[in-house]
């Protein structure tokens, strides 16, 4: 250092202790950390010219990673004033030492926490010595954080998974068995659950989760454009050719008005070809891409664009992601096969819908969902975790505030629970809902699902776009599927 | 350094401690973010690791895999297409606008800062612009086409202009930061050169051809080696415009190592692939070095 500058030693002394009591705080809290650390890494990389390609990959990991909002949702504060309230006979034997157990979800954030919070208050109304510590992340951004905490041996104690996921999850070994706990608890009955729900998360004959909630999709109709039109209303007896013959009246391409609508891709597919006797795979998991029952569906969903004229095409639609949405809600589409989550977006229309089963072709058939929770098999709590699990799904209460905040539907057997649901309108036919339910059909489900889900839909693009025929693309499908299914 | 501590007057292994205290939290974090995790992945591409069960090995497997699988080739093929799209036409269009700026024009320096304002905006914002402009019914691109009778095309919904979409709307983002090289290239040739020239009698194109253009060779040779680099690591845009699709038309090589790594939970093919890319950009990169001995010419 030229003896000019010596007048800076101190002050380097100074910024130097600085950046050290820095660094030990900053470790102490480990958002703060990633954040420093990132934008160094962030330089560094700027800095390198030929930076490998890695890096790329590097930097989405890290990135993907502080995406998870933290909500402390149960405070202790709950707990106790809670416990306070209760009876302290009846609590005093439930009650043990305290335990904090952690819940990660990615359905109840943001427009749920409430809800949630509410749940885990009268949670703690009969368990007061259970904290349970809310984690959540959107559901982009969930999985990759859940990979990430399960492979760095700090899963959260009990998590959602969506039947989708749920089947790689227990087939990888990380989920705990619930079967045991199931058959120590008296007061657990599993007949509760909608069946269906409840045989969604079994694997190999073992329970590894308790469905939390379900959702089906059934078929939305403009009431207006049926009666302008001069068109009987859709029935429980409606086939395909039904739908068509209705469309072809309604549809009037220059005013903009279209008689259908159902997107191209792997869910309405399955859900298609399950309606005309076909399947993705057959009774012992061989792939049946090409069946001619599926290749009949899917020529059927693409009529609909290019020989019929009745829905709209990509031009008319301009793929925006809510277009057909936007569309049903501006009285342009007669109509509409989606979710029955779809009800509080497009209640405040001004025109008369309503719902009605799916037309079929051979059969009848509708898409169902389920999310459900599980416990990690990490966990050592798994006692604190059955308690929440099973008063999270199951209990009246949760069951209660689940449908009044009409947060999907509770997968309970109780009808009874649903009658707050079904007094509400529009639509008027909510007991559609349910009877949809007789004739639900999961998703296929593989343990790679996000490459079946991928290629599936890349493929019928192709086929919407003129590219291949239907035939073409469910044969190009059935070798690729096949590969999918082979031990990696 | 040498040079240095001998003035100092200090111990060297104080100075050396200083050096390695203020280095440190940098280094510490390129090794935690960027070298620890590049190595990693050089392992790991000879493994199969899903995250949560043990990694495994399977040695070459995933380099195999890449070349039998034709997602990774139409991959490849659309990076080609978007660097043989992007590339001539962002540094033609950089030159001639760094020309222009170059000029005593009134009010040049609002024109550069203009120009340049598309480079410091987020990609995610810059491609969500794009894609209403090129919406194919309700955009402002095919208004104006239609103006003067042209019925434009769809845009980002139609595999063959996809990818002509993502290469317009990168060009319009990087040609701001081309531009800006290039023109602190110009500034710095010597006007000798020029009044030499037009002593000799040359003017207008000769003098781009025998002048700017051989003395703008370094420059332009540095703008080639980044945008080259950056044009094969081309994600964002693409994500945010097309995701890849309309049915897979427009996917790019880092678009598979993505969804490969975090959809599909591959890392070690995900690895792989990240590696080959690699090694391609290491051996353009090459080949650039070796062509810069023929072509550029330095003062």
């Amino acid at each position: 250092m030229e003896p000019r500058f010596r007048i800076l030693r101190p002050l380097m002394g100074l910024v130097a202790s600085l950046m050290l009591a820095l660094v030990v705080v900053a470790c102490g809290d480990n958002t703060a950390t990633t954040a420093v650390t990132t934008a160094a890494a962030t330089t560094a990389a700027a800095a390198t010219t030929a930076a490998p390609a890695a890096t790329t990959a590097a930097a989405a990991a890290t990135t993907a990673a502080p995406a998870v909002t933290t909500a402390a949702a149960a405070t202790t504060a709950a707990a106790t004033t809670a416990a306070a309230a209760t009876s302290a006979a009846t609590t005093a034997a439930a009650s043990g030492a305290p335990v904090t157990i952690t819940y990660f979800t990615f359905s109840a954030a943001p427009d749920h926490l409430k809800d949630l919070d509410a749940m885990i208050k009268a949670f703690n109304v009969v368990n007061p010595n259970i904290t349970v510590k809310v984690e959540t992340a959107p559901y982009d951004t969930y999985f990759t954080k859940l990979q990430t905490l399960v492979a760095s041996n700090t899963a959260p104690d009990v998590y959602e998974l969506n039947y989708e996921n749920f089947v790689s999850y227990a087939s990888k070994g990380v989920l705990k068995d619930l079967t045991q706990l199931a058959a120590a608890d008296k007061s657990f009955e599993s007949s509760v659950f909608y069946p269906r729900a409840y045989g969604a998360f079994q694997q190999g004959g073992k329970q590894y989760g308790l469905p939390e909630s379900f959702s089906d999709v059934v078929l939305y109709y403009n009431k207006d454009l049926f009666d302008k039109a001069g068109v009987a209303y859709p029935n429980d007896n409606w086939t395909w050719k039904d739908e068509i013959a209705a469309a072809q009246k309604i549809t009037d391409a220059k005013a903009g008005v279209w008689g259908t609508y159902q997107p191209v891709q792997f869910f309405e597919f399955y859900k298609m070809i399950a309606q005309n006797g076909g399947a993705m795979f057959d009774a012992s998991g061989k792939p049946t891409l090409n069946s001619p029952q599926n290749v009949e569906a899917l020529k059927f969903m693409l009529d609909k664009f290019n020989t019929l004229k009745v829905s709209p095409g990509e031009a008319d639609l301009t793929s925006q992601p809510d277009a057909d949405t936007a569309l049903f809600k501006a009285g342009k589409l007669a109509m509409w096969r989606t979710g029955i989550w779809m009800f509080g977006s497009v209640k405040d229309v001004p025109f008369k819908w309503d719902i009605a089963l799916e037309p079929g072709n051979t059969t009848k058939a509708h898409q169902f969902f389920s999310n459900g929770v599980v416990v990690s098999n990490k966990t050592e709590k798994a006692d604190a975790a059955w308690k929440w699990i099973k008063f999270f799904t199951s209990s009246t209460e949760a069951a209660k505030i689940r449908v009044a905040a009409s947060w999907e539907l509770p997968a309970l057997s109780n009808q009874s629970l649903f009658d707050e649901y079904l007094k509400q309108t529009p639509p008027a036919s909510r007991q559609i809902v349910f009877k949809a339910l007789e004739t639900a059909v999961p998703p296929p489900v593989i343990e790679r699902q996000s490459e079946l889900q991928d290629i599936v839909t890349k493929e019928l693009a192709k086929a919407k776009l003129g590219q291949v025929t239907a035939q073409q693309a469910l044969d190009n499908l059935q070798p690729q599927v096949a590969k999918l299914l082979q031990p990696k | 350094m040498a040079l240095v501590s001998n003035k100092v007057g200090e111990k060297p292994w104080t100075r050396r401690l200083w050096v390695a205290f203020f280095l440190g939290p940098h280094l510490l974090g390129m090794l935690a973010f960027l070298v620890i995790p590049i190595l990693a992945s050089l392992v790991l591409s000879y493994a199969e690791w899903d995250l949560l069960t043990p990694a495994r090995w399977v040695g070459l497997d995933n380099y195999a895999a890449l070349l039998s699988s034709p997602d990774f080739w139409d991959a490849l093929k659309h990076t080609f297409y978007f660097i043989v799209g992007y590339l001539p036409l962002v540094l033609v269009l950089g030159l001639g606008l760094a020309l222009l700026m170059n000029q005593k024009l009134r009010g040049r320096i609002i024109f550069r800062a203009i120009f340049f304002m598309p480079v410091v905006s987020a990609w995610v914002a810059v491609a969500l612009l794009w894609k209403w402009l090129l919406n194919p019914r309700y955009g402002l691109v095919n208004w104006l086409l239609s103006l003067v009778g042209i019925e434009g095309p769809g845009w980002i919904f139609d595999p063959n202009w996809a990818m002509p979409s993502i290469i317009l709307a990168s060009v319009w983002k990087d040609l701001g930061f081309v531009m800006l090289l290039l023109l602190a290239g110009l500034q710095a040739i010597s006007t000798d050169y020029y009044e030499a020239a037009s002593l000799d009698g040359a003017a207008g194109w000769r003098m781009l051809r025998s002048i700017t253009i051989p003395l703008l060779s370094p420059t332009i040779f540095f703008v080639v080696v980044i945008s080259l680099v950056n044009s094969f690591q081309v994600f964002d845009q693409v994500y945010v415009m097309t995701a890849g699709g309309p049915a897979g038309s427009s996917q790019v090589l880092v678009g598979e190592i993505v969804n490969n790594a975090f959809r599909y939970s591959r890392f070690g093919y995900a690895s792989a692939m990240s590696w080959v890319l690699f090694a391609l950009i290491f051996l353009v990169t090459l080949v650039q070095l070796w062509l810069q001995k023929r072509t550029v010419h330095y003062q």
